[in-house]
């Protein structure tokens, strides 16, 4: 359950509650980035992010979540399990 | 970042091991300590043991929050879940977790309404749109996962969310590892720390450890030649007679931590006056509870909760694995009566468990052969 999910910034859904829309293995989730709006971790459109919980914790670049997606995708069962219950999230 | 991709290649995995074995003193025993339950995992999964020299030895820590959980809590999560009108949402992890009378799911086919949520604002979802239910959510995780909880709780109040509530079971890692290296079974030569839990603590909590017992410790990424690098950088502090606090985790920890996260926990909870630990007892200072400003949101003051401290099953060792004491194969009902199917402990429930590593990824065979019993 600690795993860190890479996904892109693609959209903000509600500025002032920092929830944004997150591209997560071809799936298009709400995540919330209340976390990443100061200096230099300050996250935006076109940003990667490891996702935990629906939180953006922390600001990657994209050659990092490429090979974190390829790293979670071996993990195989865990990972699967983790997508199954993003794609479940309706994070407001 | 093309050394990131030849950083990953099996060629450079072989590398370091050489260069591992080489900082091996002759005769000298090695015993490091993985914190985390994602290394834990990843260890077994890709069997780093295999690269390592038979001096090395990697010892698996409490940092799993399924496992650390004690079946008392576990207990109070099912008589909450069983109140009238209650909507228990929880971490699809802690459906399985046996208690005194069944899991979770034991109480949601016995009639509660318990539901599986991949986030604590998934819960305050369901707490809006259910406004005639009470919604509970059970908190669990490092400070990893509490920052979620503490943006979730400054959410509902700002809403005004008043029929939703957190159970908390936040713990913090460095109260367990203070205890690890209080306890008298065992003896480490260092630390591979948490990479996550880093990225909102930082690397100055870990100080003490490096200074007042002279160990060193290395905050790891969680692949395979992350962990193989970091067992290096101990190695060669160890080599060199220092003990420093180093981060091979740069690409995603920063030195400071998230202070933003810090920040969000410290304005929604304090430090409960002590907390039980599966395996470990009662740890003072090493959990996280509401602050009185957030009572309304707070469970354990809404909801009357049994309390009661409930031994863990007599066969599971869960305790020792999680002390490091044991491996999982020493168990005695490891494999046989306590299988993911059936878990008899929480080690064996998590992915992040040492048990269910060990039991999926079929080590149980060839470390009893290469490794008699012994610690």
């Amino acid at each position: 359950m600690c795993l860190g999910i890479p996904g892109l910034i693609v959209d903000w859904v509600d500025v002032e509650h920092h929830i944004a829309k997150a591209e997560v293995s071809g799936v298009r989730r709400n995540v919330n980035a209340a976390l990443l709006v100061e200096g230099p971790d300050a996250v935006d459109v076109g940003d990667w992010v490891l996702i935990h919980v629906g939180f953006a914790m922390s600001k990657i670049d994209e050659d990092e979540a490429r090979a974190t997606s390829e790293f979670l995708a071996a993990l195989g069962d865990p990972y699967e399990q983790e997508l199954a219950e993003l794609r479940k999230s309706r994070i407001e | 970042m093309k050394f990131v991709d030849e950083y990953r290649s099996g060629d450079v995995a072989a590398h370091v091991a050489e260069q591992i074995a080489a900082l091996v003193e002759p005769r000298r025993r090695y015993k490091i300590m993985e914190v985390c339950g994602g290394h834990t995992h990843t260890i077994y999964k890709h069997g780093i043991e295999d690269l390592l020299p038979p001096e090395v030895e990697l010892v698996h820590g409490p940092g799993c929050p399924v496992c650390v959980i004690p079946m008392g809590r576990q207990d109070d999560a099912i008589a909450i879940a069983e109140r009238p009108g209650v909507i228990f949402t929880t971490f699809g992890d802690m459906l399985r977790v046996p208690a005194s009378s069944g899991s979770l799911l034991d109480a949601k086919a016995r009639g509660a309404d318990v539901r599986m949520v991949y986030s604590p604002l998934d819960a305050l979802r369901v707490a809006r749109e259910n406004p005639d239910r009470e919604v509970v959510f059970f908190a669990i995780g490092f400070e990893t996962t509490a920052p979620s909880t503490a943006v979730t709780l400054l959410r509902a109040r700002e809403d005004r969310v008043r029929n939703f509530s957190v159970f908390a079971n936040h713990v913090t890692i460095i109260p367990a590892i203070r205890a690890i290296l209080g306890s008298p079974d065992l003896r480490l030569d260092g630390f591979i720390g948490p990479g996550h839990v880093s990225t909102v603590i930082g690397l100055k909590p870990y100080r003490w450890i490096a200074r007042d017992h002279r160990k060193p410790v290395v905050v790891s990424g969680f692949e395979p030649l992350d962990i193989l690098q970091s067992v290096y950088m101990i190695l060669q502090q160890l080599a060199a007679g220092r003990s420093e606090v180093d981060n091979q985790y740069t690409r995603v920890v920063r030195p400071d931590g998230n202070p933003r996260a810090l920040r969000a926990i410290a304005e929604t909870m304090e430090l409960r006056t002590t907390f039980e630990w599966r395996g470990l007892g009662f740890i003072a200072q090493s959990a996280l509870k509401l602050r009185a400003e957030f009572a309304d949101w707070d469970a354990e003051v809404r909801f009357d909760v049994p309390g009661i401290r409930v031994a863990d099953p007599k066969a599971c060792q869960c305790g020792e694995v999680l002390k490091g004491v044991i491996k999982p194969w020493e168990c005695k009902v490891f494999g046989t009566a306590c299988t993911p199917d059936r878990p008899i402990g929480t080690c064996m429930v998590s992915s992040e468990g040492a048990c269910a590593a060990y039991y999926n990824f079929g080590r149980l065979t060839r470390r009893r052969n290469r490794e008699p019993a012994s610690v």
